[in-house]
């Protein structure tokens, strides 16, 4: 049974929280197109960003969108037993259970950082994970992050870098 | 080549294409909203909604503005990359760039399908859109590698869906590795008596293609074997499949079943598998006469050899200078290279012990419809006569429709067969016994060519319809042995009780019992209700989501004979498709090392699951040919300097400012 969710009072006033979703390429993503076809409803807070499998999902990933102004972020991979590569899914576990502890270290609520295997064929899965995770982050409210040496940080940044800057690190 | 020459400001050409898809898109999306939000976006240069952007004159507004604007990065944002990733990666390709210079936004299947505050679903759209803008200016030119083929493939299941799949292969050509688990192929189509709606018998039309499987030389057919685990991938498995021992040396025995005779069992004891257990066979037996290869296979668990070791071996005696006949055999294990596989494992019928109200395993004269299709057949334990348990002829016989199938209790969905085979055993079991037949359905479902016409030929037969569900099956008063069923007749709108001699119940179709432990092995997926899931429901019907793997029959969901075999057909062309081409290309999401940054620390080493890293020189070293492009390894890296084409740190860092940029 879920526990009950207490409503903050930033999330009475119109506030809506903004959730980064990262989904493996062959269970979730998959889940979520099907509930597309199957023309199921959810919440519209989450971004998905695709990635091959969820053993890819850089703790990083989850600490740049938490820097950047999300509010929650959610990993999504196939069941054990089902990862596409083996086992994929469990060394995203184990980076998870260490990144969560940080996370909570550094002020930042456990329920804002979820991990769930929902696989391709469990469209509904995808939809009670999403709604009920934007219930849990509408009611802990917006994120306050202080970043070192910047303060709290408003929105994300203004300027893009240049492209030739950065590609010469991938070149 | 720096992408970003000829923009002026630093940064490539993009452009971004909206589609509107009919209505799909458009309905809840403002789609003109999107494309002027793309339009102020840094770097994109053009930017366009369409009705159909999958369309030929969408794919040719990319290839124009390519060619007449000198774009270098396509943006689409349209339905899910799984549907048409390919279709617009071609046409940027056809305009003259590197097709990885594509990137694709979901904004149907994750978002105006799913989503209904249209000021909600627009603005994720334009957020997805950003996101993508952001990433394709990282995006670097890529090339497909090419992977030869094994041509040789490989058919799970003996039934007639991989009897024919196997065949139409075998016919073409091709190598085929048929793998039963049973002792003989031919599946449930073998059980059955005659097949609906032309009543053509089923050993008549399904027997000649066994033994075409046998004398085919390009089958290689194995019985009570198992598929152990499957390595590799499209093009290039490698299966280990397990034999079980038979006891018998398959090319020894001659099928003369002498053995069966001289067996020290006078009679059988153990229920014959075949029969649903209706009679009881010896330890050393064949499954049925027909049985592809006609080989006796010896019952470790009934033989008084392997119980106890000293049986006399009358069988052993009367084999004589043949030897077929080996207590000593052990499982064994082949391996063999294939490019392609079609599952074909079939279904099991629902377990009516798990509805009880109906009295099966409770009342004797209670049965299900695979045993009546063994009584009604003439080589059946009653040689073809329709009688009860205790001898008599049944007067009255109830079938119950729907039994395990349109049921919350039990599974929900329809198995589209119980209707016709119904009808077809009401009409056979009238013609034998000239018994009264009621059926009790809830909808008669007769679609399909011949079929409402089949239905109404036993209508007009004389066999009795009431719409309505059975409630309730008790016995009748005063020690008949009859049963009486009671039931709402929803047209007559009251109760009706009715005693019968005989139930039938109208068992549905279920997922194989270890449909999930195939699953795994061949890395698919399952649906709702547990059948194999194909890759699309109407454009990939057959297909998987694993590259290689394809479905054929009832292992994807409840079908009839003549689906099976179409089906089944399909997936031999698909594979057949795959394997001719002689190759297969790769997409190229491999990982690669930043040698000068690698710091030779080998945490990346164990998790490759391919072994595709090794340690030269003190640095890691990725083999692209293994790598699988999980990205496991790049996520892992300490020093970062492992990197992913197509997933680079760069790109996705970008689509996490992308779609959180909104103020």
């Amino acid at each position: 049974m879920p526990e009950p969710i207490e409503t903050s009072q930033e999330s009475a006033a119109g506030w809506e929280p903004r959730i980064v979703a990262f989904f493996c390429n062959w269970c979730t993503y998959l889940a979520a197109d099907l509930a597309g076809t199957s023309r199921m409803k959810y919440a519209p807070n989450a971004r998905v960003i695709r990635v091959m499998c969820s053993g890819r999902v850089d703790p990083q990933f989850v600490m740049e969108a938490f820097a950047n102004g999300a509010d929650g972020v959610l990993v999504g991979g196939c069941h054990f037993g089902d990862c596409h590569y083996q086992s994929g899914n469990h060394k995203a576990l184990r980076r998870f259970r260490l990144l969560q502890r940080v996370l909570v270290g550094m002020g930042i609520e456990e329920e804002r950082i979820r991990l769930e295997w929902i696989s391709a064929a469990e469209a509904d899965k995808l939809r009670d994970v999403m709604n009920d995770m934007v219930a849990r982050v509408t009611a802990l409210g917006p994120l306050h992050l202080e970043v070192p040496g910047e303060g709290p940080r408003e929105g994300p940044r203004e300027e893009l870098p240049e492209v030739a800057e950065l590609q010469e690190v991938t070149a | 080549m720096n992408p970003a020459d000829g923009s002026g400001n630093g940064q490539p050409k993009i452009g971004v294409y909206v589609c509107h898809c009919g209505t799909n898109i458009a309905g809840i999306i403002d789609v003109e909203a999107v494309r002027a939000y793309a339009e102020g976006l840094p770097g994109v240069t053009v930017a366009r909604a369409y009705k159909y952007m999958c369309s030929d004159p969408g794919q040719e507004l990319i290839k124009e503005d390519i060619r007449a604007n000198g774009l270098e990065r396509v943006v689409v944002a349209s339905c899910s990359p799984t549907l048409h990733e390919a279709t617009f990666r071609r046409a940027t390709a056809e305009g003259g760039l590197n097709s990885y210079y594509f990137q694709m936004v979901n904004i149907r299947e994750q978002d105006s399908w799913v989503h209904t505050d249209k000021a909600e679903a627009t603005r994720k759209a334009q957020d997805l859109v950003r996101a993508a803008v952001h990433r394709v200016r990282f995006h670097k030119p890529l090339e497909r590698s090419r992977v030869s083929i094994n041509p040789a493939v490989m058919v799970v299941g003996g039934g007639i869906a991989g009897i024919h799949a196997a065949l139409t292969m075998a016919n073409a050509g091709k190598h085929v590795y048929l793998v039963e688990r049973e002792p003989s192929i031919g599946g449930h189509m073998a059980q059955f008596d005659k097949t609906f709606p032309t009543l053509d018998c089923a050993a008549c039309i399904l027997t000649p293609k066994m033994t075409e499987v046998r004398s085919n030389p390009n089958i290689t057919l194995w019985t009570m074997a198992e598929v152990d685990k499957v390595d590799g991938y499209v093009g290039n498995y490698t299966v280990t499949v397990r034999h079980k021992p038979r006891f018998i040396v398959e090319d020894a025995c001659v099928g003369c079943l002498e053995c069966i005779e001289a067996c020290v069992y006078v009679r059988g004891k153990t229920p014959d598998e075949f029969n649903l257990g209706l009679n009881m066979r010896k330890p050393v037996y064949i499954p049925f006469p027909q049985a592809v290869p006609p080989l006796v296979v010896i019952d470790r668990d009934a033989c008084i050899e392997f119980k106890s070791g000293r049986c006399k071996k009358t069988c052993v005696e009367v084999c004589a200078d043949r030897n077929a006949i080996d207590f000593t055999q052990t499982e064994t294990f082949d391996t063999v290279e294939v490019g392609s596989v079609i599952l074909a494992t079939g279904f099991k019928t629902f377990d009516p012990k798990r509805t009880p109200s109906y009295g099966y395993g409770v009342y004797p004269n209670v049965y299900t419809a695979m045993e009546i299709e063994r009584l009604v057949n003439s080589s059946g334990p009653t040689e073809g006569h329709v009688t009860l348990r205790d001898g008599r002829t049944p007067q009255t016989v109830g079938i119950l429709h729907c039994i395990g199938s349109r049921d919350v209790n039990t599974n929900v969905y329809c198995s589209r067969v119980c209707c016709m085979y119904s009808l077809k055993l009401a009409h056979l079991v009238k013609e034998k016994t000239g018994a009264e037949i009621y059926n009790f359905y809830i909808d008669i479902r007769a679609a399909g060519k011949g079929m409402e016409e089949f239905y109404n030929r036993v209508a007009e037969e004389g066999v009795h319809f009431i719409r309505g569900k059975v409630a309730d099956v008790y016995p009748e008063a005063g020690k008949t042995g009859r049963v009486v069923l009671q039931a709402e007749d929803t047209l007559l709108g009251r109760v009706r009780k009715i005693p019968v001699d005989m139930v039938v119940l109208a068992t549905g179709l279920e997922p194989q019992a270890d449909a999930e432990d195939v699953r795994r092995t061949f890395n698919i997926t399952c649906a709702g209700g547990g059948f194999f899931m194909e890759r699309h429901p109407k454009l990939a019907p057959v297909s998987t989501f694993t590259d290689g793997i394809f479905l054929a029959g009832a292992c994807q969901g409840p079908k009839d004979i003549p689906d099976t075999v179409a089906q089944a057909g399909a997936a031999a062309s698909e594979a057949l498709a795959l394997v001719d081409r002689g190759y297969v290309e790769m997409e190229p999401n491999t990982a690669y090392v930043m040698r000068e940054e690698c710091s030779g620390c080998k945490t990346c080493i164990p998790l490759c699951p391919y072994t595709a890293i090794s340690r030269v020189d003190g640095k890691a070293q990725i083999n692209p040919v293994l790598c699988k492009g999980c990205g496991t390894c790049v996520a892992a890296c300490p020093s970062g300097s492992i990197r992913q084409n197509l997933f680079e740190d760069e790109e996705i860092y970008e689509e996490i400012l992308g779609v959180l940029a909104h103020a």
